[in-house]
């Protein structure tokens, strides 16, 4: 199945905006992190929350075709 | 009101929208850009947002201040792109019936916002520019730093 990953901020700069991701039916979030990480080394080396589908989850969190999925740098809004 | 906009923060509004005629008082935050950050001078401020996850995480704020205390209204407004320097970046009204409340609820909503909605600064120098909050990903520039003493 195939998800949406969205990146933010610097992992934006690096990354890309949005790309898209093949993984195995039934794989969790941190399966698809891992696959990230293994083409985009930058991502382990960063502390990430996930969104997924505009919602925070952890890693043991399903994920569904098409779903979309925030890599979620720390967040440094306000002032 | 939870709004994500590139336009300029109208305060007036913002507070339009929490009135109500059982408040007996209004709290308004506004968070401001400033030319100086621990030490380094800070040209311009930028701002970039996940969008409608931002404006659902305010909202969420927004429903956990209402289980918190009795408001009568609650708004937040984030700015994102190009801020000018003393220029509104955040917003936040609350309407409550006594100012104690009030004055609660609104530091409980921009503290949070800024822990959880998923909003980014980059701060704009003469000789460069970092994304604050970051870790060490960012080429050619600093490292994480506390940052934010608001």
């Amino acid at each position: 199945m195939t998800i949406r990953v969205l990146f933010f901020a610097y992992l934006r700069e690096r990354c890309g905006a949005e790309r898209r991701l093949e993984v195995p039916d039934g794989a969790s979030v941190g399966a698809a992190l891992r696959l990230l990480r293994e083409t985009d080394p930058v991502l382990a080396e960063v502390s990430l929350r996930v969104a997924l589908n505009r919602v925070y989850v952890d890693n043991t969190d399903p994920l569904h075709d098409n779903d979309e999925l925030a890599l979620i740098p720390p967040v440094s809004g306000g002032s | 009101m939870y709004l994500v906009t590139p336009d300029p923060i109208d305060l007036a509004a913002v507070m339009a929208d929490v009135a109500h005629p059982g408040a007996g008082g209004l709290a308004l935050f506004v968070g401001t850009t400033r030319n100086e950050n621990e030490g380094r001078q800070v040209e311009q401020l930028e701002y970039e947002a996940y969008d409608d996850m931002a404006t659902s995480e305010m909202a969420a704020i927004g429903a956990e201040i209402r289980r918190r205390w009795p408001v009568l209204g609650v708004a937040m407004v984030h700015r994102v792109g190009v801020v000018p320097i003393e220029e509104a970046s955040v917003a936040i009204a609350i309407a409550a019936p006594h100012r104690e409340e009030a004055f609660a609820a609104c530091r409980y909503g921009i503290d949070t916002l800024k822990a959880q909605v998923p909003i980014w600064k980059k701060e704009h120098y003469a000789d460069g520019s970092r994304w604050i909050g970051a870790c060490h990903a960012q080429h050619g520039h600093d490292a994480q730093r506390d940052e934010d003493r608001g």
